[in-house]
């Protein structure tokens, strides 16, 4: 297949998936078919084309011209390749999941659910291979409505107040901010395209420079930089598998990976260093990593918990970014990778607990391991990747985080990331132990409470070895990540 | 054949227009409106074709030479306001078959129709003369009609809101004609390319100044301008829905196109800009768009929410003539086609829920967009288009004006071009979680999704705002020219 054939298919498979889901509606088991054949596809295309493109091959595909000089235009360099990479993988995992899921849960809508699902991944791998800020921008505007449906799938008032609350930040931050941005971008350099190296040097008065990077860094609400990262526990109303893949994969990484690529691609390495472009802001992401990981100490509900721990992780990654050396960006890129598959456990496991416990909050789960011992144990893996110890996936990036701020003399950002990781452990170890060490609470005996359906199970199973595969083989993560960071 | 095409766009429904009068009942009228409307349409794109390819057209009513004779002259400006006015009728005409069956009483259809084609003449002379006077003779035509068809809404605010408007319109059409007067009086010219070449001179002449600012204030009446605006939302509100969706997509659209002509074409460059006129523009574009859109949040009636959402958008056309420049004359003239566009998909999905279910309010509608998927996508695409989300047209007009207000170092223009996006955000999102979250209330019990009829030519809108969120030369091609036709006054 023609390269540009490849790109086109691997972006409007997705969306003829979600054509078939709203054409098979009335066939469940055929319905989730082709879901589960359209994400097997995906996941297959996306690790054709990396191949191809750590072979060498140039992808490059433009379609129409609606600004003048602004094209819809894609093309592949790593970041976007990891990004898709990540995301293609993970939803095949999420769609066996969210299978076992729907149906354990006996939820509504199932049709909607799938549809939406389908048209969210397009919407994330044109995020990934967008050539210009304005196809990017375009793709973002397009997740942030598709998975509003999601977000308030369960109908309750408390759904809609949470779909209120995840539209209006989101849609004002890349409105009021994002946008802006953009347009600031294109009055000043007449270009809007990502090329390495940046395209602002010589158009921006350094003193200004600054505040451009703050309008990309709070407008890209995705990445959930405090103030504006309440949309993401606000999103934990909708059901888990839309947590899973969307809110610790698909569009937080959305939001990080947007950030990656105007940092390098339209700031530029060089500009940012020589104008300490980001050196106030990069105590906003610190800020971010310390306050959401005591905030999620505070949660007792496993979702909210989650939620918070991700702003947390989210900010590792901008932080790494913000340091303007390659050690940190070859941390954050990795993140990306690592985080997702830690993170995709554990909320995997959230939605596991409440299908055959109906439990919801942390203090409810002491023993429970005993019960579902799978599910714990997949739980404590996890962890384990997140706090960052060998021999999981997560200890790479983590080294590569903290290497990048020892690069740059940053050593107050280094206890940042150690305060930060012994905050991990505090929020997130006790869970599995209280778990598996525990008495009940209420000295009641699980007998009743089996494990969860086996499709869940499955896509546990899956994503925890992957973080034990990622610490001995992270070659595919790590050699894009190191692609991207030659280019800063 | 083709050389009269300028003159037949108006004389075509001036016919028409007792003849569908004196027809039997039935479809009749219906059917001559339609083929008259359509036949409009292809003549108004077979004109634009004309101008781009070669050059303006300059016709002579009655082969009497102007600038005594009236003379009909069309550039890339007019015929472009022309194909809007014209498309929208001919897309509103087959939605008005069904619409106007619910709405209006069965023996007042024929001079509904009548009345119909009469304000198509008017707008589309406004559009086609190239004589002040004449924009005054069909700025009334179309503003008698819209009061007659205004008046026929089904209920009895109908008449009040006609009366109203009328009044007002009047006042403004005043204006306008006294603004005329004091020009034609220190010129002697009622011709605008003569105008054009006389006034100079004459600037300085406290008359001509005065005239300028009557025929300011007119116009700014006609076009709901921020704060002389307060007729549109009762007109649009009570109006019968075919009205609402015609009246919305073009007489506020025809009425900133007579502005832009006065502003840059009749007047010399430089002119409006010595006066406070560029200034006052930008004020009452920047209160209307924050004003009108505050309001829309706080409205019960749907109808209402989205009139007051235009005035917010004839705001957004005023920053873009306030600025003056290029970019803000190119940004005015694509959010006239876009708006266009928007609230005509808009008004006429809930034209379609108004046949459904008679009402329109926000309480009435409740959980509506679960039994009419096809009209809910509609208001979804619509609404997104009027924020301004890339992908449909709404984001066009907003990228341009945002480049404007940047060029011009405009900061709360831009500060305010995105705000007003965001509250748009609320009003839209507002109009969606009471169509699908809101269970359904006794109003709307046992409703099925609107009829084809509907359903066509609002859905043909709606992919009109993604065609034209993606393919941009009509739209920004013509209007760029167009700018470039009017005369730039600043780089």
């Amino acid at each position: 297949m023609s390269a540009e054939a490849l790109l086109l298919t691997i972006l409007l498979l997705p969306l003829a998936g979600a054509a078939g889901i709203i054409i098979t509606c009335r066939t469940p088991n055929v319905r989730e078919g082709v879901t589960l054949l359209t994400s097997a596809l995906i996941a297959i295309l996306v690790v054709v084309l990396a191949t191809r493109f750590m072979d060498g091959e140039v992808f490059a595909l433009t379609l129409i011209e609606p600004l003048p000089g602004i094209a819809i235009a894609f093309e592949i360099e790593a970041l976007g390749i990891l990004f898709a990479l990540v995301a293609g993988l993970l939803w095949v995992v999420t769609s066996v999941y969210s299978i076992g899921y729907m149906r354990g849960h006996n939820e509504q809508n199932q049709t909607r659910f799938f549809a939406a699902f389908a048209v969210s991944i397009a919407a994330t791998m044109g995020i990934a291979f967008s050539a210009n800020l304005v196809t990017l921008f375009l793709f973002y505007e397009l997740l942030t409505l598709s998975t509003y449906p999601l977000v308030t799938h369960a109908g309750t008032p408390e759904a809609k107040q949470g779909g209120r609350a995840y539209l209006g930040i989101l849609l004002g931050t890349s409105i009021g901010l994002f946008l802006l941005g953009i347009l600031v971008t294109w009055s000043l350099t007449g270009r809007v395209d990502f090329q390495a190296g940046g395209i602002l040097a010589g158009h921006v008065d350094p003193a200004w420079a600054g505040l451009l990077y703050a309008l990309f860094l709070f407008g890209i609400g995705k990445a959930a930089v405090m103030p504006f990262h309440r949309w993401l526990p606000a999103a934990m109303v909708a059901p888990t598998p839309v947590s899973a893949l969307l809110h610790a994969v698909a569009v937080v990484k959305a939001g990080v990976f947007t950030l990656l690529k105007v940092t390098i691609y339209i700031f530029g390495g060089e500009f940012i260093l020589s104008n300490d472009v980001t050196g106030g802001l990069i105590w906003m992401a610190a800020a971010t990593i310390l306050i959401a990981s005591m905030v999620a100490m505070t949660k007792d509900n496993l979702k909210a918990r989650l939620a918070y721990s991700t702003v947390s992780q989210l900010s590792y990654i901008v932080l790494g970014v913000m340091l303007a050396s390659k050690a940190g960006l070859i941390g954050a890129s990795m993140h990306i990778a690592m985080h997702a598959f830690a993170k995709i456990t554990l909320f995997f496991g959230a939605g596991a607990i409440m299908v055959a416990s109906h439990k919801k909050r942390v203090s409810e789960l002491n023993g429970l391991g005993r019960a579902m011992p799978v599910t714990f144990a997949t739980f404590f893996i996890g962890t384990l990747s997140i706090i960052g110890l060998p021999p999981f996936g997560g200890m790479w990036s983590k080294w590569y985080l903290a290497l990048g701020a020892v690069e740059t003399t940053q050593l107050l950002l280094l206890a940042v990331l150690m305060i930060s990781s012994l905050l991990n452990i505090i929020y997130l170890l006790p869970i599995p132990i209280r778990a598996f060490f525990s008495k009940p609470e209420s000295g009641e005996h699980y007998t009743k409470i089996a494990e969860a359906p086996k499709s869940m199970l499955l896509a546990m199973v899956i994503t925890s070895t992957a973080c034990v595969i990622l610490f001995f083989y992270p070659d595919p993560f790590y050699r894009l990540a190191g692609l991207a960071a030659g280019g800063y | 054949m083709v050389d009269h095409i300028s003159l037949l766009l108006v004389v075509v429904p001036l016919i028409a227009a007792p003849v569908v009068a004196v027809l039997p009942r039935g479809r009749l009228p219906w059917a001559l409106s339609f083929i008259v409307a359509t036949l409009c349409a292809v003549l108004a794109g077979m004109q634009l074709w004309s101008i781009l390819h070669e050059g303006a057209i300059s016709y002579e009513l009655g082969g009497w030479a102007p600038p005594w004779g009236i003379e009909y002259r069309i550039d890339a400006v007019n015929a472009f306001v022309a194909l809007i006015v014209a498309a929208i009728a001919a897309i509103t005409l087959p939605y008005a078959l069904l619409s106007t069956e619910r709405e209006i009483p069965e023996e007042k259809i024929p001079l509904f129709y009548s009345a119909m084609l009469l304000c198509l003449t008017g707008l589309l002379g406004i559009t086609q003369t190239g004589d002040i006077f004449n924009v005054f003779v069909f700025l009334e035509i179309s503003s008698l009609a819209s009061y007659a068809l205004i008046s026929l809404g089904r209920q009895r605010q109908a008449f009040t809101s006609a009366y109203q408007y009328l009044i007002m319109g009047t006042i403004g059409a005043t204006f306008y004609l006294i603004g005329v007067g004091l020009i034609y009086s220190q010129t002697g010219s009622l011709n605008m390319q003569d105008l054009a070449a006389i006034l100079p001179d004459v600037l300085h002449l406290k008359t001509v100044e005065t005239g300028f600012a009557f025929i300011m204030i007119g116009i700014a009446l006609k076009l709901a301008l921020f704060p002389l605006h307060l007729w549109l939302p009762n007109a649009y509100t009570y109006a019968p829905s075919v009205v609402t969706v015609f009246l919305a997509a073009t007489a506020t659209k025809v009425a900133v196109y007579v502005m832009l002509r006065i502003l840059f074409t009749v007047f010399p460059q430089g002119f409006a800009l010595t006066t406070p006129a560029d200034e006052l523009f930008i004020v009452a574009g920047i209160a209307g768009i924050i004003v009108a859109s505050v309001y829309a949040i706080y409205q019960e009636n749907t109808k209402r929410l989205l009139a007051y959402s235009s005035v917010a958008q004839v705001g957004y056309m005023a920053l873009g003539i306030g600025f003056a420049s290029a970019t803000g004359v190119t940004a005015t003239l694509i959010h006239l086609f876009n708006h266009a566009l928007m609230k005509g998909a808009l008004f006429m999905a809930i034209g379609a829920i108004i046949y459904r279910i008679g009402a329109c309010r926000m309480d009435q509608i409740n959980g509506l967009g679960r039994a009419m998927p096809w009209t809910f996508g509609a208001i979804v695409i619509g609404g997104l288009s009027l924020v301004g989300v890339p992908g449909t047209a709404g984001f066009i007009s907003k990228w341009y004006l945002v480049v404007a207000a940047l060029e011009q170092e405009a900061w709360i223009s831009v500060a305010v071009i995105l705000l007003g996006s965001l509250l748009a955000v609320v009003y839209v999102g507002k109009l969606i979680e009471a169509l699908y979250f809101k269970p359904v209330s006794d109003a709307g019990k046992e409703v099925s999704e609107a009829p084809i009829l509907l359903l066509m030519p609002t859905w043909g809108l709606v992919f009109a705002n993604l065609y034209f969120g993606l393919d941009t030369d009509l739209t920004v091609g013509v209007a760029e020219k167009a700018a470039a036709v009017l005369g730039v006054m600043r780089p």
